[in-house]
């Protein structure tokens, strides 16, 4: 049996999934200043009267660490970056205790110039006099050749506790980005460690002496143990539960739009052939009015500002939705109006708010001129109408993403889904509605309201692996892997995917992959011929590959399950 | 956060699947290391810094700048339309206002392509800003536009195709004709009697630097610009002047091309050569891009950037100097010069021979233009290339007279079959092409 837990913003959701199907569910609120209760409440809850070794794994998904960034509480780390030529680095400075060093490398991963050690000592030893303890070392390039990084790191790593490399984050380019990515890295995980050595330490004492899982926000999971380099990987891992929620409710050929609609937002994403979208780059955190750019693999997912508890205004005789929320609503004691009212007043969600709600709404309606129901009709109306016309902003701009071959441009990816499947509290009302309102086939999620806990523990292991050659060099290297060899000319493309294979399948099963799960695809594979004078001196190459983010062995037949007592 | 101080938009087109053959120095390869470069550097996430994806030009893009013989298809790829579409996003995301100011990063270029196209010349063979230019110019009205073209080689192809036309100033700066392709860009190419004056050469002479560059700018393009006031300036941004460029003998530098970049101030840049594509393009590129969004460049240079290893000799500043006084007394006497060129004809005639070295074609045309106080003047030519079709080419320009219009029609109609196997016709006026097959 699996556990999913998804911590959200109202509630957390917790699932018992087996081969039965779902066997149980259930609900708590969450609190937001103890988290950690919030989390074993769940679980404790879930497993109540099932004997402990029938359960094989636990798959969490938090909202700790993002927390934690949004609200700028994390320890003081050191930051060591080596710029090189191009943008001053002090642009990009992530906290206080940040130093610029000299040296730097090459887009083809040369040496230009050197790393001066006299200056590194230097900011070692003013490190330790703040009292530093973990510290994140990054260069330009490093993707291409990661030897300052590392030669910074043996400079100072007996001094030290934990040290993150930049050229860990991700195979991607981005200086910029992989030193915020790093800097998220080395700042959170002693959060991220207590939290979960404590959650695990508490399942142990039950007898639960299971793996923990940790959702990441590309959809994947991966161990709590690997999850120590990667901490950041396990950020806003909210909307990919919802998504791998969807996933295999959604049509094998055709592309779905999926909606999570929460209580204060709705996010949205899109699966082709139940495959959900990838943001190319990384994810953008937002903090106050800053936004930390990240290298952190997500899916493209948008989170809008509609959700049932979103505040309803009427302003110069125009109603709006969202997108902000002034608490809960009237129904709940709220001072505004919401969406969650407007049910009370359809008649859709029964209950004592009945009455508040109707007070809430009534001045809107006189103002309009209308019945109350007339008005709480408007009301769902105009939130459905902004969530479709969001959801065609973020289709276009899929569509309009910027492309470098011919090929791509001429076949590149272009989706127009026909369809939605909808989860979260109010999924099959919002599913009739938006039908009404538009030309999509709409459907609500089975078990709509704990789709998201039933995503997370059904998603599998994912990763990905950066491979970069160069004949004339004579190497081939994954630092992101810590892999380097040299090669000789006639290396070639070919070569290159096999062993990013190798290197792909290894690093899965290093994080927590199930071996019955490695379903590998090749994401890029370029080659270019470098000529020199007028000679061909090498070729580069350029070779990306994923497990692809999906669902675990053997899920089908408990979807069935779930499906026929939906 | 970095922010930048003008919006600027980037449409970045490497072209990664196409070269003209593998060895070819416009090849695949040419772009990597600066999308590496502008990758790693983050520039993309920058705010007030967006990238569009390219629009795909059209036939009828074509149609407004060219006469393709025999057609349209026969001198194309798919990567001229993407390029030149791409030209055309940076264009149009300027004229609405979207951004302050574009740079179309794209390959292949366009500079050296002709009014009349039989095929390639110097890896161009449709020019691409000229495309945009006639596009802005239909769908926006834009009325005067200035050209700097910052290429190595002279612009021979824009400067063909804005010849007789008085709306349209183009300037280039160019390594010496004598001494490199296309073997034109001499002080005497002043445009036809019509515009006389408004095609203005700089041929630099072999290793001008930053110096040199500057020079010509402070004391010669940007006093023209001032006289002549357009509403939109484009820089041909070809990087080829480069010291480390293969094809070239100029010292240009990074830090060069962003200082000239952040002078000029251009409206919209279009990438055109450059082929030091390791260890100059990719700092060239950040280096522009960072100066046009008006940010920091300073830290922006190659690895093996040493400014007196590269600066000019004392008779190279001293030539220069000589050639700024000509410039200017060229470009004061515009006037006198154009009614010289006028004078007492109602016709003017030239012949030439053109060479696509890229296709190895020889062309010959005899042209014809209208002596015209109206408007540019209506001009034809009488174009053929051994064992090609024979084609007359007609132009009525887009402020074009009533005379001129008229002139123009008629010959575009009585054009001989026995002579011809192609009448075209291109109404700028009306903005459209027309097509006889004889
Ligand atoms: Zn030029
Ligand atoms: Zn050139
Ligand atoms: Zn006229």
């Amino acid at each position: 049996m699996i556990i999913g837990l998804d911590v959200g913003g109202t509630h957390t959701d917790v699932v018992l999934l087996g081969e039965e199907g779902l066997i149980r569910e259930y609900k708590v609120r969450t609190d937001p200043e103890d988290l950690f209760s919030t989390v074993l409440a769940g679980i404790e809850h879930i497993v109540e009267g099932i004997e402990p070794d029938r359960i094989n794994r636990v798959v969490l998904s938090t909202t700790l660490t993002t927390n934690a960034i949004v609200q700028e509480k994390y320890p003081e780390v050191g930051m060591i970056v080596s710029g090189g030529p191009g943008i001053d680095p002090e642009h990009f400075r992530t906290n206080r205790h940040y130093y610029s060093i000299t040296g730097s490398i090459d887009h083809r991963g040369r040496e230009v110039a050197p790393v001066n050690l006299d200056e590194i000592h230097e900011i070692a030893a003013a490190l330790k006099k703040e009292g530093i303890r973990n510290v994140g070392i990054v260069g330009k390039f490093s993707v291409r050749n990661p030897a300052h990084e590392l030669a910074v790191y043996h400079a100072i790593k007996d001094d030290f506790g934990k040290i993150f490399l930049g050229h860990h984050v991700s195979g991607n380019l981005n200086f910029p980005r992989r030193i915020a990515t790093t800097f998220l890295n080395t700042t959170i995980r002693p959060i991220h460690k207590k939290f979960f050595a404590a959650v695990k330490q508490s399942l142990e004492q039950k007898g639960l002496m299971i793996p923990i899982h940790l959702l990441k926000a590309d959809g994947g999971t991966m161990s709590f143990e690997a999850s120590l380099d990667f901490p950041g990987q396990t950020i806003l891992s909210g909307p990919s539960a919802s998504v791998m929620g969807a996933i295999a409710f959604a049509s094998e050929t055709e592309e779905t739009l999926v909606l999570d609609i929460g209580g204060t937002t709705t996010d949205m994403a899109i699966l082709v052939d139940r495959a959900p979208l990838l943001d190319p780059v990384g994810i953008t955190l937002s903090q106050n009015r800053k936004r930390i750019q990240t290298l952190i693999r997500s899916l493209e997912t948008r989170s809008i500002g509609i959700g049932g508890d979103s505040a309803v205004r009427l302003q110069d005789g125009i109603l709006t939705v969202g997108p902000d929320r002034e608490g809960p609503a009237m129904a709940y004691g709220g001072k505004v109006p919401t969406p969650t009212d407007a049910f009370f007043v359809l008649g859709i969600q029964k209950g004592d708010g009945l009455a508040a709600s109707t007070a809430g709404i009534a001045p809107i309606a006189q103002a309009l001129g209308i019945s109350v129901e007339a008005a709480a009709d408007r009301i769902f109306d105009e939130a459905c109408n902004v969530i479709l016309s969001q959801a065609g902003q973020m289709i276009d701009a899929i569509n309009s993403k910027p492309v470098y071959t011919v090929h791509e441009l001429q076949e590149g990816l272009q989706v127009h889904p026909k369809r939605i499947l909808v989860l979260g509290g109010p999924a099959p009302e919002f599913a009739d509605r938006l039908r009404t309102l538009s030309d999509f086939d709409v459907r609500a999620v089975p078990h709509w309201s704990v789709a998201n806990a039933i995503g997370a523990a059904l998603a599998r292991t994912t990763c990905e692996v950066t491979l970069f050659g160069d004949t004339q060099r004579e190497i081939v290297s994954a630092p992101e892997e810590d892999f380097s060899e040299p090669v000789n000319r006639n290396f070639s493309k070919e070569n290159a995917v096999e062993k990013a294979f190798v290197l792909l399948r290894d690093k899965a099963v290093r994080i927590g992959a199930d071996t019955r799960d490695l379903e590998m695809e090749v994401t890029e594979d370029l080659q270019f011929n470098m000529v020199r004078g007028f000679y061909t001196a090498g070729r580069n190459i350029r070779v990306k590959v994923q497990v692809k983010p999906g669902l675990i062995h053997g899920y089908q037949a408990i979807i069935e399950r779930l499906l026929s007592n939906a | 956060m970095l922010c930048a101080k003008h919006k600027t938009g980037l449409v970045f087109f490497p072209a990664f699947d196409w070269a003209i053959s593998p060895n070819h120095p416009e090849r695949e390869e040419r772009l990597l290391y600066t999308q590496d470069q502008v990758l790693e550097e983050g520039l993309l996430d920058i705010d007030g810094i967006i990238e569009y994806k390219p629009d795909i030009a059209t036939i009828r893009d074509i149609q407004r700048t060219h006469f393709c013989v025999p057609d349209e298809w026969e001198v194309t790829t798919e990567s001229h339309f993407i390029s030149a579409g791409g030209a055309k996003t940076i264009g149009m995301a300027v004229m609405d206002k979207q951004v302050e100011r574009g740079f179309a990063l794209v390959r292949p270029p366009g500079h050296h392509a002709m009014r009349v196209v039989h095929g390639s010349r110097g890896f161009c063979n449709i020019n691409i800003e000229a495309m945009m230019i006639e596009y802005l110019r239909t769908a926006y009205k834009v009325g005067r536009v200035a050209i700097v073209d910052t290429d190595c080689h002279h612009g021979d192809g824009t400067q063909d195709i804005y010849w007789h036309d008085p709306d349209v100033l183009f300037i280039s700066l160019h390594q010496d004709g004598r001494t490199l392709y296309p073997g034109s860009g001499f002080l005497n190419e002043l445009g036809g009697p019509n515009a006389a004056g408004l095609t203005v050469n700089i041929p630099l002479p072999p290793n001008t630097s930053e110096e040199g560059f500057i020079y010509a700018l402070e004391e010669m393009v940007l006093p023209i610009l001032a006289d002549f006031k357009p509403d939109i300036i484009i820089n041909s941004a070809g990087q080829d002047n480069h010291y480390a460029d293969p094809l070239t003998n100029m010292n240009f530098s990074a830090q060069g091309y962003a200082r000239l970049t952040e002078l000029l101030k251009p409206d919209i840049a279009v990438l055109e050569g450059g082929y030091s594509i390791e260890s100059a393009l990719p700092y060239m590129n950040v280096g522009i891009i960072l100066a046009m969004a008006g940010l920091d460049y300073s830290r922006v240079r190659e690895p093996d950037y040493d400014p007196d290893g590269i600066r000019q000799g004392r008779e190279v500043t001293e030539y220069i100097r000589r050639l700024g006084d000509k410039v200017m007394t060229g470009w004061n006497r515009r006037d006198e010069t154009r009614k010289e060129l006028q004078a007492g004809k109602t016709f003017d005639q030239r012949r030439r021979s053109i060479f696509y070295d890229t296709d190895n074609i020889l062309e010959k045309q005899e042209e014809t233009v209208r002596i015209c106080e109206e408007c540019g003047g209506c001009w034809s030519i009488d174009t053929s290339s051994d064992g090609r079709k024979r084609a007359l080419a007609v132009h009525l320009p887009i402020k074009g007279c009533a005379a001129c219009r008229e002139t123009a029609y008629q010959w575009y109609e009585s054009a001989d079959p026995k002579t011809f196997d192609l009448a075209l016709l291109q109404d700028r006026q009306k903005d459209r092409y027309l097509k006889r097959e004889l």
